[in-house]
């Protein structure tokens, strides 16, 4: 059985008449890759800011690594960026970190090492203030990763960043997670969900609107693109399969939606049986962000 | 402990402000020591410090942690700006969510509070015994060693009165503005007593008892000024007929109230640190 590395039951968060975060649950497990989808102020770094010991709850449970430890000693095993990179401006990348050693109550020697993945070992005696914000978050992601930890949360990793800085954040995230680190990534950029994450939690006004596998998601309206001969015979025949849902016709090819799960063989078969030989078969998949945008509307 | 003062001190070391106000603060404490090569000649008059028994043990003892206390202010940007700077850096945040507490976080503030006020009392000690030897008539081991308790009243003093600042830059979050307030605060102290007293109560004395309870007037009356204990101010006052019977003493009860009001700022840091969504 996969560990729980973080469970979350019914959290609250009230600030005021806000009602941040609503009964949010949730389970990390090891080795998965999360994303937290929703759009600014739907209470996604609130819900982290909570879990990272930050923010107070107003209720509910969250507890780490299966409640064995507090959550201050918990989070000397995470790796955690919120939003901006927040580092002392006066003291060098290499202090920054070895700072953060200190607080983590690990020695120095893995300061060098992460700070060659994230390409920072040229740099490693100037300031922090001196980076640019690109340097600076990937100077984050090299003191979240000092521990090796077992979790790496990043909210919005990519805010504020040009493409080459977003790219390159992207692919040091690619590169952990190919290692077997869970890592739990909020965003409301879709496609950066859709590149990294295996499973997605959707949060809008502080709710869950859904929560499971990427596949999962996207699978919900798979649609297939059909074209035969007599494309209406085609649409007469597919209106008495007893689990069509909606027909169209656009650009002379037809487009079919199920409303449960269907096979592209299967599909093709009972065509086929029907009597009409097609020339065009495709299963499309709705992309991340169409999906997203209907279950937030 | 020692994790949390390391922590600390690499945070204050590499800053180029702090260090250089830690710096000076030292370097112009040992400035006391020049006090004794004060030498004024107008006329007649002749002042010559060294020479007034201001060196004397057991006198120095009082004298040089009174003026010690003064320089305090240094320190005590130093530590304001210590705290303030983790809410505009916004690395309280990132300390804890690299794995310190709440608790670890105040504690390790008030462990360099403490270290700081150790190192200043440890200094003015050497200073003092060294001036002391230098200067003083009586140098037998009973006496150079009598009235050690003005120390411990200097090492609370500073002890309360950075608690007090750490508790502004905590409450407060800058630090230009809580140096502000402790300079507000002690302007409502020193005026609401003098209107109180003078005005409202006709000098009652029990004005005085309940001011003895007020954070900065319990911290400066731990330490009584040492001026009027002098012989030559003592002469001059007699001969202008006023009658002086200040006790010069540290009261045990005074300590306490510092003690006390330390304690309550910590909690409070404590308390607000907890509370506050960052």
């Amino acid at each position: 059985m996969e560990s729980t590395i973080l469970s979350i039951h019914k959290l609250n968060k009230r600030y005021g008449k806000i009602h941040a975060v609503k009964d949010v649950s949730l389970e990390i497990h090891k080795g998965n890759v999360y994303g937290i989808l929703g759009p600014n102020g739907s209470g996604k770094s609130t819900t982290l800011g909570i879990v990272l010991n930050v923010v107070n709850k107003t209720s509910g449970e969250y507890s780490w690594f299966g409640g064995t430890m507090k959550t201050h000693d918990a989070l000397k095993k995470v790796g955690a960026i919120i939003e901006r990179p927040n580092f002392y401006p006066y003291m060098s990348a290499k202090e920054n970190l070895e700072l953060v050693c200190k607080i983590k109550g690990i020695d120095y020697s893995k300061v060098t090492e992460k700070l060659e993945i994230v390409g920072l070992m040229d740099r490693k005696d100037s300031k922090f203030k001196t980076f640019s914000l690109g340097m600076k978050q990937r100077l984050a992601i090299a003191s979240a990763l000092l521990n090796d930890p077992e979790i790496l949360i990043l909210d919005e990793p990519t805010n504020g960043l040009d493409p080459q800085g977003i790219h390159q954040i992207r692919d040091i995230i690619r590169l952990i997670a190919s290692q077997g680190t869970t890592i739990l990534l909020a965003s409301h950029l879709l496609d950066e969900v859709e590149k990294v994450c295996s499973h997605v939690l959707v949060l809008r006004f502080g709710e869950i609107l859904y929560s499971g596998t990427v596949d999962g998601m996207t699978n919900q309206g798979a649609f297939f693109e059909l074209q035969a001969e007599s494309n209406s015979n085609l649409i007469t025949l597919l209106k008495n399969h007893p689990d069509v849902d909606k027909i169209s016709e656009t650009e002379g090819k037809v487009i079919v939606h199920f409303n449960k799960d269907m096979d592209a063989g299967q599909l093709n078969k009972y065509i086929f049986d029907k009597g009409i030989c097609l020339n065009h078969l495709v299963q499309k998949k709705v992309s991340l962000e169409q999906q997203f945008l209907a279950l937030t509307k | 402990m020692k994790r949390l003062l390391a922590i600390e001190l690499q945070k204050i070391w590499k800053n180029r402000a702090s260090r250089i106000l830690t710096i000076s603060y030292f370097v112009i404490l040992s400035f006391i020591a020049l006090i004794a090569s004060v030498k004024l000649e107008i006329g007649y008059f002749k002042l010559h410090f060294a020479e007034m028994g201001i060196f004397n043990f057991p006198f120095i003892w009082h004298f040089n942690t009174y003026i010690a206390a003064l320089l305090k202010f240094f320190l005590a940007i130093v530590i304001v700006s210590m705290m303030a700077n983790e809410y505009s850096y916004g690395t309280l945040k990132q300390n804890l969510i690299d794995g310190m507490s709440k608790q670890e976080f105040v504690l390790s503030k008030f462990l360099t509070v403490i270290l700081f006020a150790f190192t200043s009392t440890l200094f003015v000690f050497a200073m003092s015994l060294v001036l002391g030897y230098s200067f003083s008539s009586y140098t037998e081991l009973g006496i150079v060693f009598s009235d050690l308790e003005y120390l411990l009243a200097y090492f609370v003093k500073l002890v309360g009165f950075f608690s007090f600042c750490l508790f502004l830059g905590v409450l407060i979050k800058r630090s230009a503005f809580a140096i502000g307030f402790l300079f507000v605060w002690f302007l409502i102290e020193k005026i609401s007593f003098g209107y109180l007293k003078y005005e409202v109560f006709n000098k009652s004395p029990k004005v005085d008892d309940f001011y003895a309870y007020m954070p900065l007037e319990s911290i400066s009356n731990l330490i009584v000024e040492p001026f009027t204990r002098l012989n030559v101010i003592k002469n001059i006052q007699t001969a202008v007929g006023e009658s002086n019977v200040k006790d010069y003493s540290i009261h045990f009860s005074s300590i306490l109230i510092v003690l006390a009001w330390t304690a309550i700022f910590i909690f409070l840091s404590y308390k607000i640190i907890k509370k506050r969504d960052l």
